[in-house]
């Protein structure tokens, strides 16, 4: 069930033909050749393929392909400006967010959506009252961070690394 | 994965018929639970019929009050709406307090009503499951049962329900909009579900084909208040172990109306009539929420594995009901 797509991955068009069942995940790393979204458990339970689908934080590893003709995708590779890092990547930087990296870039892609999440105003679950909220605790981080997976545990310095970038 | 094709339904009306006709079809929207399912060959559907681009996606309301969120309409959105987090807090909450972000992104109103239970044994091809195989047995019964049903099981199932939204769907009595080949129909939520029975390989009552476009609300004053608690065995991420949606009016000391739904406990959501009848017209105090909780679970069937939801369920109602009235006094 071969079929034609184009899907913008960090910027640039690229053309490709899957089968119906390929995720975009694995379109990604196997057909694309990007490897900045990671397959972890590649069951929706661990965050390391998340990327800005349309401006959205969203699972690769759950997604077909094949739904998503013509959608914007984002990796944490695509964040970079030239030489420069983003703010999120440098935050993790100075943070030591990570030990080993392999649920960097999701971190990463998550970190930067769920601020503009937080911008925007959308409660979380442990702010969910009529009111937005209106301070970035640590209590929020970490409850708005849940979908990200770290198994070496570097989650004081993930959450210090978003603390950083959101008091930009 | 099995091979299957895929189409892009262009209206709601073809979508049905496409699907309806067709026994191997089934509609695709935000994926998160069929495809995870298609991977563990779970789900091995011919055709896919993605619904996920028809205009069901806006929430809005009309003028008797009603408010109508449509299908397709994401988690996150539904969750961060006006007209929800205003009239119906405990449904904001509860859809909040389900998966994560990337996840509620995707899922959708639609998709999230249907998605099927998280029983380990239903998930592994390699273990019997009624709900998987009918007739092939039940490892949970006599197994792991810490996240099993102990309201309305049978002797084939003790699955629950793993949805957080439909839980506070129960309790303010949502109806869904349903199309079928022969028109639309409407469905209460709280008929929407089985009972395991002797069939417990069917969630609801719905008939193949049949497509959800809306859920409806209707005005309720009482649901301006309502709050969702969840417990689970991490803060975040994870099933509800039992979770309670409810909303409380008071008047005078007395309880005059309550709405009462629990998760966590059965293989749907659990309407809480029996308590709801033990607080009504009642002083709001500790002792009227525990007996009330107690009549509750009278008819509770427990295993060793979940014995403790008996007391969890208690305590939760507990103090659920004595923050709501210490909001409302």
């Amino acid at each position: 069930m071969e079929t034609p797509l184009t899907l913008r991955v960090d910027g640039e068009d690229r053309m490709l033909t899957v089968d119906t069942r390929t995720t975009i995940l694995d379109a990604l790393r196997d057909r694309l050749g990007i490897m900045a979204a990671k397959k972890g458990c590649d069951h929706g339970q661990c965050g390391a393929c998340t990327v800005l689908l349309d401006g959205r934080r969203a699972l690769t590893c759950l997604l077909l392909a094949v739904a998503h003709e013509g959608a914007h995708i984002l990796t944490a590779a695509g964040l970079a400006e030239d030489d420069h890092l983003h703010p999120m990547q440098q935050a993790f930087l100075d943070h030591d967010g990570l030990q080993c990296g392999y649920c960097t870039p999701g971190q990463i892609c998550s970190a930067v959506a769920m601020l503009d999440e937080f911008a925007a105003g959308h409660p979380s679950a442990v702010t969910c009252g009529q009111d937005g909220p209106t301070e970035l605790t640590t209590e929020e981080i970490r409850e708005r961070m849940s979908g990200n997976l770290c198994r070496c545990g570097a989650y004081d310095g993930i959450v210090a690394a978003v603390r950083q970038v959101a008091a930009r | 994965m099995i091979p299957f094709h895929y189409t892009r339904a262009v209206d709601a009306r073809s979508a049905v018929e496409t699907v309806a006709g067709r026994p191997g079809a089934a509609f695709l929207s935000g994926g998160t639970n069929l495809v995870d399912h298609m991977k563990l060959g779970l789900a091995t559907p011919d055709l896919l019929v993605d619904v996920s681009r028809l205009p069901l996606d806006t929430v809005e309301i009309a003028e008797d009050g009603r408010v109508h969120i449509g299908a397709t309409v994401r988690n996150s959105d539904a969750a961060a709406h006006p007209l929800i987090r205003e009239r119906y807090p405990a449904l904001s909450s509860a859809l909040l307090s389900g998966a994560s972000g990337q996840i509620r992104n995707l899922a959708t109103v639609g998709g999230n009503l249907l998605q099927r239970t998280r029983c380990v044994y239903f998930q592994d091809l390699t273990t019997p499951c009624n709900k998987r195989s009918p007739g092939a047995g039940c490892a949970a019964i006599g197994g792991y049962t810490r996240d099993h049903a102990i309201l309305g099981t049978s002797t084939q199932c003790i699955a629950t329900h793993p949805s957080d939204m439909a839980v506070a769907l129960a309790a303010f009595d949502a109806e869904l909009v349903v199309l079928g080949v022969d028109g639309e129909r409407r469905v209460g939520l709280n008929q929407l579900y089985r009972s395991p029975g002797t069939s417990p390989h069917r969630d609801t009552i719905l008939e193949h084909g049949e497509l959800i476009t809306g859920v409806e609300l209707p005005e309720i004053a009482v649901a301006r208040h309502s709050t969702y608690r969840k417990v689970r065995d991490r803060a975040s991420y994870a099933f509800a172990l039992v979770s309670v949606a409810a909303a409380l009016a008071i008047e005078d000391g007395l309880i005059t109306e309550a709405r009462v739904a629990l998760g966590g406990v059965a293989h749907r959501p659990w309407r809480a009539h029996t308590l709801e009848g033990a607080l009504r017209g009642r002083p709001a105090s500790e002792e009227t929420y525990r007996r009330a909780a107690v009549a509750e679970l009278t008819e509770a069937h427990v295993r060793p594995g979940n014995a403790f939801k008996i007391p969890l369920v208690t305590n939760t109602l507990v103090a659920v009901l004595r923050q709501l009235a210490k909001e409302r006094l």
